[in-house]
């Protein structure tokens, strides 16, 4: 018996220092030689200040930015540091009385806030929170929609806002993977530095 | 046994069978099959419920649930008719053979030399024992003739009227108890214990007493008692399913799924149909292999045929015709072909041997040569011998002239006869010799005096049909061996001409089984049949081995088969029956299960039929699966276990019979199989429940 | 849907086609034992790991003995598991300072992980450190797919051997799965995910001050090393929360092809495997095209099911769920490969799908993993599948049905019904107490049909040994963490023991050679007919369950009902 589990012993032993150490300390060395940036998360520095990660959404309702998707776990943001939650989504099924309501408040909501006709189609996602809780990316409509908000909030030229938000429309990868999308930091960030 | 033309629903059958079905409801006996045994579980568990009802005062539900009741009742009453309708078939034939087996006596030998006999009760003989019977008696157990020579009326066994001969010694020794002595005295050494005999356990057989699950049909009874569990965990797991769904609906209570209608579910689900016939068709393929005259002593024996991919045939009998026949002359240079005829037809004259006949058929036929009084021409015939390995004739030659010596026999026994008599075997006499050979006829080669005449060509005559049958089975997949004592020669033709797949020439008993084996551990399923107690060995080795009848008793001991009728040809019925058997219960399986779909778009709806509804009068969503538009809720319920216990009784006539059978190759016999039983197993029962639930309401039964 | 969309799963289908043979063939080489491009790297290591296991590699095992050396391997790694969450407050790194994990979600995340289920009690980067991901659940990710190949590996050589007695040896299949297949394909993978934003490092989480001056704490940790074989050998279990929605474990479209595509590799090039060891490449193709075709139906109603209007919202294309760079289109073809295959892993919450939508990635997990299945445990699955189809139709030409050449019979037939019994029995009975009892009932988010599918789903993704989730279910209470703990454990050698017990018995087997009487398998009947049999034991079994939650849930739905 003993024999028999002593082959077991070591087998997981000698793999776990493969594939438990080697394995992941050969792809960070990979990773951080040829991508630093990306292996460390893509921060973003704005005046030496970690303002955030290009891949990762954040919270906002302040006029003069444009806004992300709704969020479950309010984009892990707060003011207390160690309070902040992990990701998450709400996983409502469809339907789901709250988000019912829910998504009539956001209807509503995001029409009001960006003095919308109510016959406006709101894109999908600006009513729907996202399965991560952290979607940095809001679809190009979407961010058209709050192009007059922000021009107004900002006392910006409408035209300005609107050219930079078509430079930060990012097509299909590869040209044919994805969907057509906003970066919404990298575009708040562009925005910031057009003043 | 006047079996054949039996019809498949006999009167005295039928009545018996109502009987049986009734006594089989015996929860012991239901415990057997698993599947069947839940549904009479259910069908109680239901009956208790409509009991109750009874007592704590009527409500709706009382005649509903007396119908399911009922229902579930005919189902397992159906299923046992069907196991009792096959059973009954064999039993009438048990009857038949019992009534042979009366009380019998025995002339038992005390002392060999003496010849000194007492009478004892048949049931007292054992084996070893030595039995005399004359004229009229009944030979009182299976034994073996060790002395003399008798005729042996077997119609009790083999329905079989004309006697035949059974003598001491080579292999139609065998005698079976039961059977009856016409002529002579024979001596019987018994071989087989009482109770034990070949009409007991042909008795036995038949009657599906001692029946034991074969191996498919374990396999089987497996599967469908994993399918029965499985759609036992559905319905339990339903009724929580449902009670959430309820609750979440504000309707708790309200809707339909009440035990009664649960277990109507669930025996809806399990396989009852295949689970209700499996048993019938193992005894039908039993009584069918019965009907064909053929003793199966196992069910697996049975099944093993369909499995059967070689079968080794003895050419004699079964391939060809039994005898030689002359079929051409062929005359030596510078010798008429009429001559040669005459001489053969009189060599032959007096030859009784088949091919002796066929000679002088042949020359009739050929040169209207008649037949010649042997006493008038002052003949004198001669033998064949193995000295001389020739036969033929010596008469006076016309006016005292020398005596005419006609001779025919093989090449070289006639070569040395002429050169004896300073004659000369021409040339071309080899040459014609050869080419007979080659082609597989046996050259029989005439010669008078120092003269040779020329040559007979005798030639094995291949059973006409033969052929296209071996084309089938390689279509099935089956191999067929010739086995033959000719030379390699002789026997490549015969196999060409015939057809078959290979052949075994020269071949020895020990020849035999050594291929045997060789096949078997290629993969095969070998199958043959043999009568001789040198056979015993191969029959024994083979996956199915069919002894005939007239054969050694070592022989019907060593085979799991024994053809009453000792029609050789019959191997290839008997991997028929085979398949069939496993065919009908693959295709009623498939049926069963297919029709699962049917039953749960008929019950399933009824059962959600107002779950989730908005209103209480309106019915909820998931009626819209109502796709056959059943009439009401408890209609469709009725009309599902209704079609259910029927489909039972309108598939017994084909758990007897067998599906119908063509032999073609797996592939075809598989699309034909699927698009009847699996697709039609998918739509008859949506076209049944349909019909059923327009009765009812018509009949205002639900 | 456009053309893009289209184009998108076109590509996706080709090249998985195109990779079958091509890594289905170089895997036969490597468990046959002839030499392939990575043999004069890879030898000298693996002879090295022989040595210090302690076997010698021509020393082969009956189905016991493998059975044995199997379970005593997993058994430990459980244990080692188990042990590592406990102590892992007082183990090093973790840089988070996180606490030891409670015993029960330490038990249920074990057994999880050791059966590659990678069901997801806990919360990724809240609950474990970096030195239980690395050396507790990603050694488990590895070895739990190796242990699945290894299985299919034997059952293979059970179906293909002429007779004999040994079925191969466990060790060595176990070590050629890890060395020669999953490793090469995850170091290559996770410098590829790295290089799309996927991290990789030690660090410890980085504050950031947010645009509207708030904080944000952005976990770090060796990610991509752990992602990449979580994909490739269909675990699933996340390194973050929200598994592959999470922007660093699946930042961009093309990060998101590579997982979707490592999900189905292995398990779709296995079955070419399967063809090349039993001798008849087509036997591998039959059962490949059985399982596209079921994976493309599914797939088809999810994409109907999902783009249809929602008279709820009165929307098209809910996006509750679901992450903007990937859309519905490839939520969808995600949500199809990690439930077809037992992965597990989501780029979008299952649970917000639409009724149908959900209620296929539940019948794909309920129909027994088998549509390309877990890595390994998806063809073996399948195996047992294709013998009762065999079975079943088999009898109807008239023969006791064979498969490759050997006779099923009465064992084959009860093991193969067992494996298809227990989790089906799993889901149904645990599934039927959450639904009546409080326990079950509290720990729902949704109320209605759609509570009942939440439930039934857990319970299928345990059993299924897939780990996604209708994750509004609270499954952390003792009641979920122990019922589906069970369940992972039934379903896992529910399904092993009977496959290796089918080797054992059908390797001592005779080979009938093939005849016109033979029962084609390699047929595209047989296609059809395996086909049916799937669906209808599967659907037989759960229809009554799915029909009063995801399809009643879609008629209330269109008739805007809420709960």
């Amino acid at each position: 018996m003993v024999k028999a589990i002593l082959p077991a012993v070591r087998a997981l032993i000698v793999l776990t220092l493969l594939v438990g150490v080697i394995y992941p300390l050969l792809v960070t060395v990979g990773g951080q030689v040829f991508f630093a940036r990306e292996a460390n998360g893509s921060l973003i520095e704005v005046d030496g200040i970690i303002v955030g990660s290009e891949l990762v959404g954040q919270q906002s309702d302040d006029p003069r930015y444009f806004w992300w998707r709704p969020s479950a776990v309010d984009y892990m943001q707060g003011s207390n540091l160690e309070a902040l939650g992990s990701s998450g989504a709400t996983n409502y099924g469809v339907t789901n009385e709250t988000l019912d309501t829910l998504v009539t408040e956001r209807q509503t909501a995001f029409v009001d806030a960006n003095d919308l006709p109510d016959s406006v189609d709101v894109p999908a996602e600006m009513l729907f929170a996202s399965g991560s809780g952290l979607d940095p990316h809001i679809s190009p409509a979407a961010a058209r929609l709050q192009i007059d908000r922000v021009a107004e909030a900002r006392d910006l030229d409408r035209e300005q806002v609107a050219d930079l938000v078509e430079r930060y429309v990012e097509k299909p990868q590869l040209g044919f993977l994805g969907e057509p999308r906003v970066n919404v930091l990298r575009l708040n960030i562009a925005l910031d530095a057009l003043e | 046994m006047e079996t054949k033309a039996r019809p498949l629903f006999d009167g005295p059958i039928v009545r018996r069978a109502v009987v049986e079905a009734l006594w089989k409801l015996d929860p012991r006996t239901m415990l057997k099959n698993p599947v069947m045994f839940v549904v009479e579980v259910g069908a109680a568990m239901t009956t208790v419920i409509v009991i109750d009802n009874l007592i704590s005062g009527p409500t709706d539900d009382l005649s509903f649930n007396l119908q399911i009741a009922l229902w579930l009742w005919f189902t397992v009453a159906f299923a046992n008719f069907a196991e009792a309708m096959a059973e009954g078939r064999g039993k009438a034939q048990a009857d038949a053979l019992r009534k042979t087996r009366t009380q019998m006596m025995a002339r038992k030998l005390i002392g060999r030399i003496d010849g000194k006999e007492e009478q004892i009760p048949a049931t007292q003989l054992k084996p070893g024992d030595l039995v005399v019977c004359e004229a009229g008696d009944q030979i009182p157990g299976d034994g073996e003739v060790v002395e003399g020579v008798a005729s042996v009326d077997e119609s009790a066994i083999t329905g079989e009227s004309a006697p035949v001969i059974r003598e001491s010694g080579g292999d139609r020794s065998a005698v079976t108890g039961g059977t009856r002595v016409l002529s002579d005295r024979i001596v019987v050494r018994i071989t087989s214990e009482q109770g034990n005999t070949f009409l007991d356990r042909m008795i036995a057989l038949v009657e599906g007493a001692q029946r034991q699950k074969t191996p498919n049909e374990i396999a089987l009874t497996i599967l469908l008692s994993g399918l029965t569990i499985i759609f036992l965990l559905v319905v339990v797991s339903l009724r929580a399913f449902v009670q959430y769904s309820e609750a979440e609906a504000g309707q708790v209570g309200e809707t339909a799924a009440t035990i009664p209608i649960l277990i109507a579910l669930l025996v809806c689900l399990i396989p009852t149909t295949i689970g209700g016939l499996l048993s019938a068709i193992g005894i039908s393929g039993m009584d069918r292999m019965i009907q064909r005259n053929v003793l199966a002593t196992s069910g697996r024996a049975v099944e093993a045929a369909g499995d059967v991919d070689v079968l080794l045939l003895d050419k004699t009998g079964t391939i060809t015709l039994g005898n030689r026949m002359a079929t051409s002359f062929i005359s030596a240079d510078g010798v008429g072909l009429e001559r040669l005829a005459d001489a053969a037809q009189l060599s032959s004259l007096a030859d009784e041997t088949p091919e002796g006949r066929s000679i002088v058929v042949l020359a009739k036929k050929q040169f209207n040569i008649r037949e010649r009084d042997m006493t008038h021409l002052q003949a004198e015939f001669v033998p064949f011998s193995a000295q001389t390995r020739m036969s033929g004739v010596n008469f006076p030659g016309a006016n005292g002239g020398p005596t005419h010596q006609i001779r025919k026999g093989a090449a070289d026994a006639i070569q040395r006869y002429v050169g004896e008599q300073g004659g000369r075997f021409p040339d071309s006499v080899h040459s014609i010799v050869d080419k007979i050979a080659r082609t597989g006829g046996t050259p029989l080669v005439v010669a008078e005096n120092d003269r040779v005449l020329g040559v007979i060509e005798l030639k094995d005559i291949v059973k006409g049909g033969i052929k296209e049958r071996f084309a089938q089975l390689r279509a099935m997949g089956i191999r067929t061996i010739m086995i033959t004592g000719d030379n390699p020669l002789t026997a490549a033709a015969i196999a060409a001409e015939a057809g078959v797949d290979d052949f075994m020439a020269e071949a020895t008993p020990e020849d035999k089984l050594k291929r045997i084996r060789k096949e078997q551990a290629n993969g095969h399923l070998v199958a043959m049949t043999g009568d001789g107690t040198n056979d015993a060995p191969a029959l024994a080795q083979s996956d199915v081995g069919v002894a005939m009848n007239t054969g050694t008793q070592a022989a019907r001991e060593a085979g799991n088969m024994v053809d009453l009728d000792s029609d050789p040809t019959k191997l290839i019925e008997v991997v028929e029956i085979g398949k069939q058997l496993l065919m009908t219960r693959g295709a009623l399986t498939t049926f069963s299960v297919a029709n699962d779909v049917a039953k749960y778009f008929a019950i399933l709806p009824a059962l959600f039929a107002s779950l989730y509804a908005l209103n209480s009068n309106e019915s909820g969503p998931l009626a819209d699966l109502n796709i056959m538009q059943l009439s009401s809720p408890q209609s469709a319920i009725l009309s599902a276990i209704i079609f259910n216990a029927l489909v039972i009784i309108a598939l017994i006539p084909l758990a007897l019979r067998g599906v119908g059978y063509q032999a073609m190759g797996a592939a075809a016999v598989l699309r034909r199989n699927l698009l009847i039983f699996g697709l039609g197993g998918l739509i008859v029962p949506f076209v049944g429940i349909k019909l059923i639930d327009v009765l009812v309401s018509l009949l205002g039964l639900a | 849907m456009g053309t893009l969309e289209f184009v998108q799963i076109g590509v996706y289908l080709v090249l998985l086609i195109l990779c079958v043979p091509l890594l289905g063939g170089y895997m036969a080489k490597v468990f046959v034992g002839d030499k392939t491009l990575l043999t004069p790297i890879i030898r000298p290591l693996e002879n090295g790991l022989y040595r210090l296991i302690g076997t010698n590699p021509n020393d082969e095992q009956n189905w016991q003995q493998y059975t044995f050396a199997l379970l005593a391997f997993n058994i430990l790694g459980f244990i080692i598991l188990f042990l590592l969450q406990l102590f892992q407050g007082v183990l090093p790194l973790n840089p988070a300072k996180l606490p030891s994990v409670e015993p029960l979600l330490a038990f249920n995340t074990a057994t999880s992980f050791m059966t590659n289920t990678n069901w997801q009690a806990y919360g990724g980067e809240t609950t474990v450190s970096y030195l239980t991901q690395m050396m507790g659940l990603n050694v488990q990710n590895f070895v739990s797919a190796a242990t699945g190949i290894a299985v299919v590996i034997a059952m293979t050589r059970g179906l293909a051997r002429r007779s004999g007695e040994t079925i191969g040896n466990f060790w060595v299949d176990l070590v050629r799965s890890t060395l020669y297949i999953l490793l090469p394909l995850s170091l290559i993978l996770a410098v590829l995910l790295v290089s799309q934003g996927v991290v990789q490092n030690f660090d410890d989480y980085v504050p950031a001050t947010t645009l509207s001056g708030e904080s944000q704490l952005l976990p770090q940790g060796p990610a991509a090393s752990q992602i990449a074989i979580k994909q490739l050998g269909t675990n699933g279990g996340g390194f973050f929360n929200t598994n592959s929605t999470h922007p660093y474990e699946n930042p961009t479209p093309l990060s998101n092809f590579l997982e979707m595509f490592a999900i189905l590799l292995i398990p779709a090039a296995l079955t070419y495997t399967y063809g090349k060891m039993v001798g008849s490449v087509r036997q591998g193709w039959v059962i490949f095209a059985a399982m596209l075709i079921l994976f493309i139906v599914g797939l088809s109603i999810m994409l109907v099911s999902e783009y249809q209007h929602n008279s709820v919202y009165d929307v098209t294309g809910v996006m509750e769920g679901k992450e903007t760079r990937h859309g519905i289109t490839n939520s969808m073809l995600w949500g199809a490969a990690t439930t077809a295959a037992s992965n597990g892993s989501v780029n979008a919450m299952h649970s917000s799908f639409a009724p149908l939508t959900g209620g296929i990635a539940l019948l794909n997990i309920m129909l027994g993993e088998i549509i390309f299945g877990g890595v390994g445990a998806g063809l073996y699955g399948m195996l047992i599948f294709v013998i009762l189809t065999v079975f079943l139709a088999g009898l109807m030409v008239g023969r006791t049905p064979e498969y490759l050449g050997k006779k099923i019979e009465a064992r084959e037939v009860k093991l193969a019904i067992t494996a298809i019994l227990l989790p089906s029995a799993s889901i149904l009975l645990f599934s039927a107490l959450a639904s009546v009892t409080d326990a079950g009932l509290d720990s729902r988010t949704n109320m209605g049909p759609h509570g009942l599918t939440e439930i039934l789903y857990g319970f299928s993704s345990g059993a299924g040994n897939n780990g996604s989730a209708f994750a509004g279910l609270d499954a952390s209470t003792p009641f979920y963490t122990i019922l589906i703990g069970i369940a992972i454990w039934i379903g896992r050698f529910g399904i092993i023991l009977p496959a290796l017990a089918i080797a054992g018995s059908m390797v001592k087997k005779r080979v009938a050679p093939p005849s016109p009487g033979t029962f084609p398998t390699d047929t595209p009947l047989f296609i059809i007919l395996l086909i049916s049999v799937i669906l209808i034991v599967g659907a037989l079994t759960f229809f009554p369950a799915l029909s009063l939650g995801p399809i009643v849930e879609h008629l209330l739905m269109d008739a805007g009902q809420t709960f």
